[in-house]
């Protein structure tokens, strides 16, 4: 198992590098540059501001000095917030970020598992049909509209909970959380359902039941361990698709995270900025993946085996 | 092999579960849950029912909460640009002079009086002897001087260093053909006498070193984190700031908020009401104006067009429009067929119908716009040389081989990505479809490929807005001059240059002046390079309880004609509390 | 070490020495068409499934039917009447220009439909493929691939679209391709995963001790094998495809005004939800009827498709 990490975390850093490099060239040829704005910028000012930010240089001279200067763990001052680190800037949004996407996974999988078992005990009844209604309802309203519907009703109307900030109101995150968490809600709980019923057919299942074990044991133990390998290969990306995808929940509620700074930065083209957070994005989506092969293997009873058979 | 024994595994290791059917699982699970949501729910609820909102808090502490559309990029005054950071600038530092919200006239600022010349080319300010910066120091006309040269150092990178143009040599030094500060108009004669001459009389002077790019910086502060020209560097941080504002800086925390509280220093403190200011950056005008319902806000930055019916129906009282100096329009690229010809663009601009695009998509809350300059700046009148007139737009586009609208190439009107452009364009191009039979394509862009393709002359027809930088009809009209940097239209006309450039700088006096303006305007007009649609307005939602906040046609505004009152009912119900409180 | 590595030479054998045992499961595989035939019976049987599939056919026809039988056009603009509440004239209401809405959300279908099906299968195609071949052939050939995967994801997507137009211009194609170009790789994540397990099985081991082709034991055996997972994915990427498109023409790549989509629609109407709440709720209903039909088509077509599920 541990060379299994290794081996993949070896396999990283090029995926990273070919990353960093892809984006730092994309992104130089996507037209209007950090400096343009709405009254032209004189000359000779941005002449200046060029040469600050070494954009007098040759693309590959402003590449090698990007790359020393990761080694040194700078990566540069932001363009549209000159007076900022990149790497501040994401470790002042990192956080908030990460905590939303992390609540936000609770709700998905606390809502969507339980709706998709459910769902898969008894297909094609009202059993399975009521709960998969309920969690597409994370489908049917995105985003942008499941948000400011829930502050209308529980923040504007009933006035119970605070409709924006994060940490700054007790009950401040719930909304948010909630939001972002009812999208994914729908995908876990239709993968759920799909795994499970695949599962209930394997032979393994039918042996356990041979057996004359109880139906719950068979459900919670063995069916759901290889039930939901698919909803388990489905989150690695998507907790990392949670830093782009948090922007619209951010900008709802008003949160001062990561997504905000990861899409402005394109629209900005602030390279440093666009860069920083592709680095970040890459990092965490190497090591997400990797944690859900990980995962994947430990709940497929096969697949384990033969990793610890093989050791 | 590998099954049968992972099974056993399973329940070797699992003993525990067996008693329970399987029907526990179908209902005891979601139940159990939606307990525990309900619970958790009720729990937080609450705890938060009671909460007390930021105006009525920022009420009782004189706390101004303010929405303030984007984050700031920076706060040195020599660097910035943009409506957030202008707001930001006037609680932080004070110019010479200042402006009366109500009246846009000037009042004594940094400066306690001045005299100009009677030729109008010197200035001379005398200083206050009470104007301290934020630790202390006394201000002086020193800093002043030493704040303007380094706003005009090339590598410091203002991009509004035009302002300081009307004064001599001021433009060479920028450009460095001068490298002697002291052939520059700019001259402390003493510690309190600063002494301005200018290159050429020029009437809104006063209006100009009021803007945030001519104000005084504290030099010790800025080299002690860098030299002069070094934009954005740590003095702008909380912990080192020093200003000469209302206010001062307590904490930048990005994408939050920027709290400013008192300057006690600061010379005029007791006119000062207000405590401090809570400035939020807030991207979505729905969110911004959801936020000012709930209690959150004292005043918007913005209101999304769609809720103003509301607010006009239910709350009148907080809604505060008013005409702003800013002209909406279409540029023309006249470099391009078929607009190379005069009466294609006067029948496209002929077929709008500018009041019915108000009243229906713009919720009627602007003015029609005829010409470029904003109606009655200082008085000044534009040009209206055409009017609503479709049937003479189907007349003209005859005369320009194009009747019914036949051989006119599919042409594109490209717009920065916006609600409210892509309305506006909606209705325009079913406008000229109905009239002229002309089909238009509709291109929303980024905002950067926008500017880019504006700047690259890659367009055909393209949205755009001018906001006036001082109220003069100058800074609307000497855009267009023959290859101006913010003309990209491809039009030019050396008559209309020499008015601009010659004739109206020479006039004696506002009316002669404002004649070579009308002249000019007259001639941008007859040839029609912009499609004027129409004036802008600014749109705040303002809560009852904040005074001293009125709108004007800069949406200008001096915090130290700011209070916040509860209401009068407000104040006795909460004395009321109190008292039942305290048996 | 790697898992797709895992498929040890012991194993196999183990393996084919017990596919004799399961020769009936090879048996069904082998033919190919009997699967589909029976799935349609089971299918048939599932009252839900075959309901949706009618709601479906329903609505596909009148959007495609609207030119013909609506009173209005699509763009035909009323500025005088402006945003009004559903009546007789207008069954959904009115937008801001006084254009009929049940018009622009039958039109809207159109768009929405046609993205979503197409971009899907494009997405479907790469990502089943590309999945299966990693999965299958496993070793450095699984390792490349899937790290390509991991480098896309990572590529910042705004700035990819930005470009694409840049240099391609606006059209539908490029629109399929860059929804496709993002959509493929979750799914090819998924079939790989599948895959891995089916690699395993006794009968894909009995089939290669038959002697048959790669291609052929891929397209007879894994491919259908991953069917379940892949269409109620499918399903789910339905949606995703129509709103990303809203969000491709917000940054200018999908359609242009006058004409608009679901994703369009809906986005409009969340932003004016107190003051027009007909603009939300009617295209909010037309995507929330086809999702719940598709995903109770979805599901009925996985169960069909689910050799072993039918014999219980």
């Amino acid at each position: 198992m541990w060379r299994f990490i290794w081996i993949r975390l070896l396999q990283a850093i090029p995926v990273i590098f070919v990353v960093i490099t892809a984006t730092f060239f994309l992104i130089r040829k996507a037209p209007g540059g950090p400096f343009d704005a709405e009254k032209p910028v004189i000359p000779s000012v941005k002449r200046a501001l060029e040469a600050k930010y070494n954009l007098d240089q040759s693309m590959w001279e402003q590449y090698v000095s990007y790359i020393a200067g990761l080694f040194r763990g700078d990566m540069g001052p932001s363009f549209k917030y000159p007076g900022w680190q990149v790497e501040d800037l994401i470790a002042s949004g990192l956080p908030i970020t990460a905590e939303l996407g992390f609540y936000a996974l609770l709700v998905a999988l606390a809502v969507g598992v339980i709706a998709g078992v459910i769902a898969a005990l008894k297909p094609n009844t009202a059993q399975d049909y009521i709960p998969m209604s309920l969690a597409m309802i994370g489908i049917c309203m995105p985003t942008f509209m499941l948000g400011p519907l829930l502050v209308l009703l529980f923040g504007i109307h009933l006035e119970w909970l605070p409709i924006s900030g994060w940490g700054d109101l007790p009950g401040d995150k719930i909304l948010p959380s909630i939001t972002l968490g009812a999208a994914y809600a729908a995908y876990v709980a239709r993968l759920s359902r799909g795994g499970m019923l695949e599962i209930m057919s394997q032979d393994y299942i039918r042996t356990a039941r041979a057996k004359g074990l109880p139906e719950r044991v068979v459900v919670i133990k063995h069916a759901m361990r290889g039930g939901l390998i698919p909803v388990v290969t489905f989150l690695g990306p998507a907790f990392a698709g949670l830093l782009a995808g948090s922007f619209v929940v951010e900008t709802i509620f008003q949160i001062p995270g990561l997504g905000r700074f990861y899409v402005q930065a394109a629209f900005n083209r602030d390279y440093t900025m666009i860069l920083g957070t592709t680095i970040f994005l890459s990092v965490l989506i190497v090591m997400f993946n990797l944690l859900s092969d990980m995962l994947a293997m430990w709940m497929n009873p096969r697949l384990r085996q033969q990793v610890s058979g093989k050791r | 092999m590998t099954i049968v024994r992972s099974i056993s595994a399973f329940v070797d290791h699992n003993p525990i579960y067996y008693s329970n059917g399987f029907i526990n699982i179908e209902i005891n699970m979601p139940i159990k849950l939606a307990g525990i949501i309900v619970l958790l729910l009720a729990s937080t609820i609450a705890a938060c029912g009671t909460q007390e909102s930021n105006v009525d808090s920022g009420n009782r502490d004189g706390i101004l909460h303010f929405g303030n559309g984007t984050e700031v990029q920076g706060l040195d005054p020599h660097v910035v640009t943009g409506v957030p950071e202008n707001h930001l600038m006037y609680a932080l530092f004070e110019g010479l002079v200042n402006k009366n919200p109500y009246t846009l006239e000037v009042e004594p600022g940094v400066a306690e009086s001045w005299t100009v010349s009677e030729d109008g080319r010197v200035y001379e300010f005398v200083f206050r002897e009470t104007a301290k910066w934020s630790n202390g120091e006394p201000v002086t006309a020193k800093d002043f001087e030493w704040s303007w040269w380094r706003a005009l150092q090339p590598a410091l990178g203002s991009q509004y260093v035009f302002m300081y143009f009307p004064i001599k040599n001021a433009e060479a030094f920028f450009r460095e053909e001068i490298k002697d500060f002291s052939q520059v108009g700019i001259k402390a004669l003493s510690d309190n006498i600063l002494r301005i001459e200018l290159a050429n009389p020029t009437p809104y002077f006063l209006q100009l070193i009021d803007h945030y790019s001519m104000f005084a910086v504290h030099r010790a502060t800025i080299e002690a984190h860098g030299k002069a020209s070094d934009s954005y560097t740590q003095w702008t941080r909380p912990e080192n700031f020093i200003g000469n504002g209302m206010f001062v800086l307590d904490e930048w925390s990005l994408n939050r908020h920027i709290t400013v509280s008192r300057n006690e220093n600061y010379w005029d403190i007791d006119k000062v009401k207000l405590n401090g200011i809570k400035f939020y950056p807030i991207d979505s005008l729905t969110t911004e104006e959801r936020m000012f319902r709930a209690g959150q806000l004292h005043r918007t930055e913005n209101i999304p067009i769609e809720r103003i019916a509301w607010y006009r129906d239910n709350m009148p009282e907080l809604l505060h429009i008013a005409a702003y100096n800013g002209t909406y329009f279409y540029r023309v690229n006249t470099r391009r067929e078929p607009f190379g010809d005069v009466r294609v663009r006067r029948a496209l601009a002929m077929t709008i119908n500018r009041d019915l695009l108000i009243a229906s998509v713009l919720d009627g809350i602007v003015t029609p716009s005829y010409s470029i300059t904003p109606p009655g700046i200082l008085g000044y009148q534009p040009p209206t040389l055409f009017k609503y007139d479709p049937e003479g737009a189907r007349a003209l586009l005859v005369d320009a081989g194009f009747p019914n609208g036949n051989g006119f190439p599919k042409i594109e009107l490209q717009f920065n990505t916006s609600d409210q452009h892509r309305k506006i364009g909606v209705a325009i191009q079913q406008m000229w479809k109905k009239e002229l039979n002309i089909d238009i394509v509709l291109q929303n862009r980024d905002w950067k490929v926008y500017l880019d393709n504006e700047s690259t002359a890659n367009f055909d027809l393209s949205r755009a807005g001018w906001i006036g930088d001082y109220v003069d009809p100058n800074t609307f009209l000497d855009m267009w001059i023959t290859d101006g940097g913010v003309n990209r239209t491809g039009w030019g006309d050396p008559e209309f240059d020499r008015l601009m450039l010659i004739e109206a700088p020479k006039a004696a006096g506002r009316d002669a002046r404002f004649a070579k303006f009308n002249a000019a305007e007259s001639l941008l007009m007859k040839n029609m390079p912009i499609l004027p649609i129409y004036t802008y307005s600014s749109k705040h939602l303002i809560h009852e309880s904040v005074r001293g906040m009125p709108s004007n046609v800069m949406d200008h505004y001096n915090y130290k004609y700011m209070s916040l009152q509860a209401k009068p009912a407000e104040i006795a119900q909460k004395d009321e509390m109190q008292a039942e409180g305290g048996e | 070490m790697d898992e797709s590595a895992l498929a040890t030479t012991s194993l196999r054998e183990t393996l084919v020495s017990r596919a004799t045992n399961e020769s009936s499961q090879v048996k069904q595989f082998e033919k190919g068409t009997s699967l589909w035939a029976d799935a349609w019976i089971r299918l048939k049987k599932n009252k839900m499934a075959i309901a949706s599939l009618y709601v479906l056919l329903a609505l596909i026809t009148l959007c495609v039917l609207t030119p013909w039988i609506s009173p209005y056009g699509y763009e035909e603009q009323n500025l005088n009447l402006g945003a009004i509440p559903p009546s007789i004239a207008h069954w959904f209401g009115t937008d801001v220009f006084g254009r009929d809405l049940l018009t622009r959300v039958l039109y809207g279908g159109r768009v929405s439909l046609t993205v979503g099906f197409i971009a899907t299968s494009v997405a479907l195609f790469i990502g089943v493929l590309w999945g299966t071949i990693s999965g299958y052939l496993g070793g450095r050939i699984d390792i490349v691939m899937m790290r390509i995967v991991d480098i896309l994801y990572a590529l910042p997507f705004i700035i990819f679209i930005i470009l694409l137009m840049v240099v391609f211009g606006r059209s539908m194609l490029l629109l399929f391709m860059a929804i496709g170009a993002v959509e493929w790789l979750t799914m090819a994540r998924i079939v790989r995963g599948q895959v891995l397990g089916i690699r395993r099985q006794e009968y894909i081991e009995a089939a290669l001790s038959m002697g048959l082709s790669t291609p052929t034991i891929l397209r007879r055996h894994v491919i259908p094998n991953t069917l379940g997972p892949v269409i109620v994915y499918a399903t789910l990427t339905i949606p995703q495809v129509m709103l990303l498109e809203a969000f491709l023409s917000f940054l200018g790549l999908g359609i242009q005004p006058p004409q608009s989509s679901w994703g369009l629609l809906i986005s409009y109407g969340a932003e004016t939800m107190e003051d027009y709440p007909w603009m939300l709720i009617f295209p909010g209903l037309a995507l929330s009827i086809t999702l719940f039909s598709l995903n109770f088509l979805g599901d009925g077509l996985r169960d069909a498709l689910d050799p072993k599920a039918s014999k219980d």
